[in-house]
């Protein structure tokens, strides 16, 4: 019911916001959002903290196919489902705060993408979760192509056309799973888990999904759209791709790959983790030489990521735990970094490092928010980022010593671009940009603030996460060991 | 056999329009005869009734698709005003030769007997020549006729002296007939009968354009007035698949062995011809022929399936694509009167100077391209399961690689009508029949593209 509820809410003020004009759709949005929000605190709170699927709606979709229109929420999801009813009222205030042409289009464009990831979160069909994961892939496309910067239009073809070539061998994964299921076939997820497949057919399985995951996360050599894409993006469409919509890659990698070809995974995740760590260090060493803000959060986006995969590839309770919390947390740190970046253009018209300069002599206020969400995003004990990394790369090193000494670079070399980032910025001359941040607006200091107010929160109580992810994720490492028994025996 | 009656009927009454002087009303008369012949079509539904002497049965495949090719053909004929302009003198000769042309579609979805395949084929392909021809003195059109007849005949005489080998070795044109010898004589290789399928084979490849049968479509289908163009790529297509499928079916499915191997290799050849060829198209009529071409190959790997997939899935790519391509062609043809460019730029700034049509050619294009959603993606998703559950995971991926390919040009109208600005500023204007049309067809994308199951299984 809640969940049907959550879906269905952003469609409806889709259309109640496409018929509004101007700022009014924009506060349309907002309302939505924020019903959302309250949905989903509601499942929060009435959730039972163990690993059972809860909030089922099971309706028959296409009967001849044996596709169901089932959605359900178990420990995993409602992590991510938290994160993205939590992101969505800060991305459409941020995007209140300036005019937007044609932004009832707008408006209604995420409100459709928040339900396309929504129902990608909720999905426990796996036809419905790779339409729902199509169904986020268009307004976004949109998003990026009509209120992108420069070179919009190619850029958001690549995003387009990378991303959906990915899904697709996904799709026909996800076809080939169904046959293999006995009876009259099914698309539910949980049958997936019953299957024997050799180890053969799990490489196959494997390879497909990992294609669509690694594209969406992005994994290094599969990353050439995402500093683009962040580019070009309007912020809105930066948070959402982010902050939000990679989680959906991470997620399927937990949901679908670990579960369905766990051999599989024991046998590729040298590989994959592998090009987890090249991913970290690469998207690090390129974030120290930016200029652009915004680029650099992108490419450092690149790092982060990378550890939360190679965390969940490392296929042990502590990194898929942590990938559980980090993936709260980078989305929350994410968003934070983008909306004061955004900050900083709308005032300055610019946002070009080398033009700001001592900014914590102008604005103390300012100065200090985005030092705490800079340390959180570099992860230090007392935010949300320290227990996350900590976590994931207590989990890679149970899998490898070396493997967890390489993307620990990830805090180190972090440290060293987010800290010259700042240095930069906020200290030495004031330069001409910089007189324009004098002070922040109601609105702006609310929104810094409630960011500022979670990360620390996060990193003082972390269990308020992991206590909800944690039952659903031993039911997963049962499954998996449950099947390394089984081909053991076999 | 109400259907061809009521359409020869009708075809005949346009005929004397000219004489008796009431052209005026020809478009409306073969709305109607079409009407009746499809109202007529769907009393057969779960009847499986057999005709003249057992030539035809119409059974639910071949009401199914004869609804698709009639309704079609009825969405031209309302369009026919706006393509061929008012001083068309020869109204109602075409409309005429139009319905005639899906009398031969009828045929060539009910056959039982190879002879009625032949004849259908015939009466189609005649009136395609024809129709190709339509602009008798513009040199492009006339081209394409020529091409088109001429190459039309030359396939048509393989497909003849194919049935003729078949005969040979089976003694009989009944369908029935000849999938009871092949089911018997499945183990032992006949020769005889194997060129015979093999001769077939390219008939019917030459007639949903096929690579590497495919070299007459981009010229024809450029120098072709548009709504004739729209015509050949949707009930041309959908009536040769339709043909196609039932004979492989109904009597080649004991030897598949035999030539599955050539329909994987053209339809891989196939499909990256079609859409690496279309990637440089300039003019949009000639990338859409390509795109067609690359849509005849995804089509073909549900020959290959071995069971009643196979069936729903062509007749539900049929309908996915028959609606998108019918939208695509008249969107085409009102920017290219508008503008005066064929190429993808006269498309800029689209949403500025009429939004549902923008609207319309985003839908139309994300459902070609098999984006979810919209009923494309069903009939790419129904195909590939066809093609999986028999075995050809390999080549699905193939075709997977293919679908992205062709979402690179199938965008290229979308993102001039939504992100470029416009080169002139008049607003277009449709007639109100025209818009509900389009805005019809849009809705039946969308709908299709949520709820599959309204196509009911054959």
């Amino acid at each position: 019911m809640l969940t049907g509820l959550l879906l269905l809410i952003p469609l409806l003020f889709m259309i109640v916001s496409l018929l509004m004009k101007g700022k009014q759709s924009g506060y349309v949005a907002l309302v939505s959002s924020v019903v959302s929000l309250f949905i989903s605190l509601c499942m929060a709170f009435t959730f039972q903290h163990d690993d059972t699927v809860q909030f089922e709606l099971n309706y028959s979709w296409i009967s001849s196919f044996g596709i169901h229109f089932h959605l359900g929420v178990d420990g995993i999801s409602l992590i991510l489902i938290l994160l993205t009813t939590f992101l969505t009222p800060f991305i459409i205030l941020t995007s209140l705060q300036k005019e937007t042409d044609n932004s009832n289009v707008f408006f209604a464009l995420i409100l459709l993408m928040q339900a396309g990831i929504l129902g990608a979160f909720t999905a426990m069909d796996s036809f419905l979760f790779y339409m729902s994961y199509e169904v986020a892939l268009i307004p976004i496309y949109f998003i990026c192509g009509l209120w992108g910067g420069e070179n919009r239009i190619a850029v958001a073809l690549k995003f387009f056309i990378y991303t959906l070539a990915g899904s697709l061998f996904m799709l026909v994964s996800i076809i080939y799973l169904y046959l293999q299921t006995p009876g009259n076939h099914s698309f539910e997820i949980s049958e997936f888990y019953k299957l024997n497949l050799s180890s053969s057919q799990q490489s196959w399985i494997f390879w497909g999904f990992f294609l669509a995951f690694a594209v969406k996360i992005p994994i290094f050599p599969f990353h050439s759209w995402q500093p683009s894409t962040y580019t070009i993006a309007p912020t809105a469409g930066t948070m959402l791709l982010a902050g939000i919509m990679l989680k959906m890659g991470l997620y399927g990698l937990i949901r679908f790959v670990l579960p369905i070809a766990p051999e599989a995974v024991a046998h590729w995740n040298t590989l994959a983790i592998l090009l987890c760590v090249c991913g970290i260090i690469y998207g690090s060493v390129i974030a120290i030489r930016q200029n652009d803000l915004k680029k650099l959060v992108a490419f450092s986006s690149i790092a982060h990521v990378g550890l939360i995969a190679a965390g969940i590839f490392s296929m042990n309770a502590q990194g898929i735990q942590g990938a559980m919390i980090q993936m709260f947390n980078h989305g929350v740190n994410a968003v934070a970094l983008f909306f004061l970046i955004d900050l900083l253009e709308r005032r300055s018209g610019t946002r070009l490092m080398d033009k700001f300069g001592g900014i914590a002599s102008v604005n103390k206020r300012f100065a200090v928010v985005f030092a705490i969400v800079m340390l959180g995003s570099i992860g230090l004990p007392m935010t949300n980022g320290f227990v996350g990394e900590f976590l994931l790369l207590f989990g890679v090193y149970q899998w490898n010593m070396y493997a967890a000494m390489f993307a620990g670079l990830t805090i180190i070399l972090g440290a060293v671009y987010m800290l010259r980032l700042y240095r930069n910025v906020f200290f030495g001359e004031i330069s001409e940009a910089s007189t324009s941040i004098l002070s922040m607006s109601m609105l702006e200091r609310i929104i810094s603030y409630k960011l500022v107010a979670l990360i620390i929160l996060l990193g003082i109580f972390p269990n308020l996460l992991l206590n909800i992810s944690a039952p659903a994720v031993n039911k997963l490492l049962n499954l998996i060991a449950h099947h390394s028994n089984l081909s053991s025996i076999l | 056999m109400n259907v061809v009656i009521a359409l020869t009927i009708t075809g005949i009454l346009n005929l004397f329009g000219s004489i008796f002087s009431y052209r005026k009303i020809t478009p409306l008369l073969s709305i109607i005869g079409l009407t009746t012949a499809i109202v007529f079509n769907s009393m057969y539904w779960n009847t499986n009734q057999s005709f003249f002497n057992h030539m035809m049965v119409v059974d639910n495949y071949a009401v199914a698709f004869g609804t698709v090719c009639m309704v079609l053909a009825a969405c031209l004929i309302i369009f026919y005003n706006r393509f061929m302009g008012d001083n068309d003198h020869h109204l109602p000769e075409v409309l005429s030769v139009i319905v005639l042309s899906v009398d031969g579609a009828i045929v060539m979805v009910s056959y039982t007997n190879l002879l009625m395949l032949f004849l259908g084929v015939e009466i189609l392909s005649i009136s395609f020549y024809i129709l190709a021809g339509l602009k008798k003195k513009d040199l492009g059109s006339n081209e394409a006729a020529i091409k088109y007849f001429l190459m039309g005949a030359f396939s048509t005489g393989f497909l003849l002296l194919g049935i003729t080998l078949i005969y040979g070795a089976t003694a009989s044109f009944d369908l029935s007939v000849i999938s009871e010898y092949v089911k018997l004589n499945s183990t032992s290789t006949n020769y005889l009968l194997l060129s015979g399928v093999l001769l077939i084979l390219v008939g019917l490849l030459f007639k949903v354009a096929a690579a590497p049968f495919h070299f007459w479509t981009p010229d024809v289908y450029q120098g072709a007035p548009t709504i004739i163009t729209a015509f050949f790529a949707t009930v041309g297509k959908i009536a040769s698949f339709g043909a196609f499928y039932r004979l492989f079916q109904m009597c080649f499915s004991p030897i598949v062995n035999e030539w599955s191997g050539v329909i994987m290799v053209v339809a891989i050849i196939t499909m990256f011809i079609g859409n690496i060829t279309a990637l440089q198209q300039k003019n949009l009529k000639r990338m859409f022929a390509y795109s067609s071409i690359a849509h005849a190959g995804y089509m073909l790997l549900a020959l290959l399936s071995h069971d009643y997939l196979g069936g729903n899935a062509i007749l539900f790519y049929s309908i996915a694509y028959g609606i998108s391509s019918m939208s695509a062609f008249i969107i085409i043809h009102i920017i290219q009167t508008q503008t005066g460019t064929d190429e993808a730029m006269g498309f800029a700034g689209l949403v500025h100077k009429n939004k549902t049509l923008a609207m319309i050619t985003a839908i139309s294009m994300l459902s070609l391209s098999g984006i979810p959603l919209t009923a494309g993606f069903f009939g790419k998703f129904y195909l590939f399961s066809s093609a999986i559950e028999s075995g050809y995971v390999l080549l699905v991926c193939l075709a997977v690689i293919n679908s992205f390919i062709g979402i690179y040009y199938y965008f290229k109208p979308v993102i001039e009508s939504y992100f470029k600005d416009s080169i002139t500023d008049d607003v277009i204007k449709l007639k109100s029949v025209e818009t509900i049309l389009l805005i019809f067809l849009s809705i039946a994308t969308i709908l299709l593209g949520i709820f599959p199951g309204l196509v009911p299984a054959i």
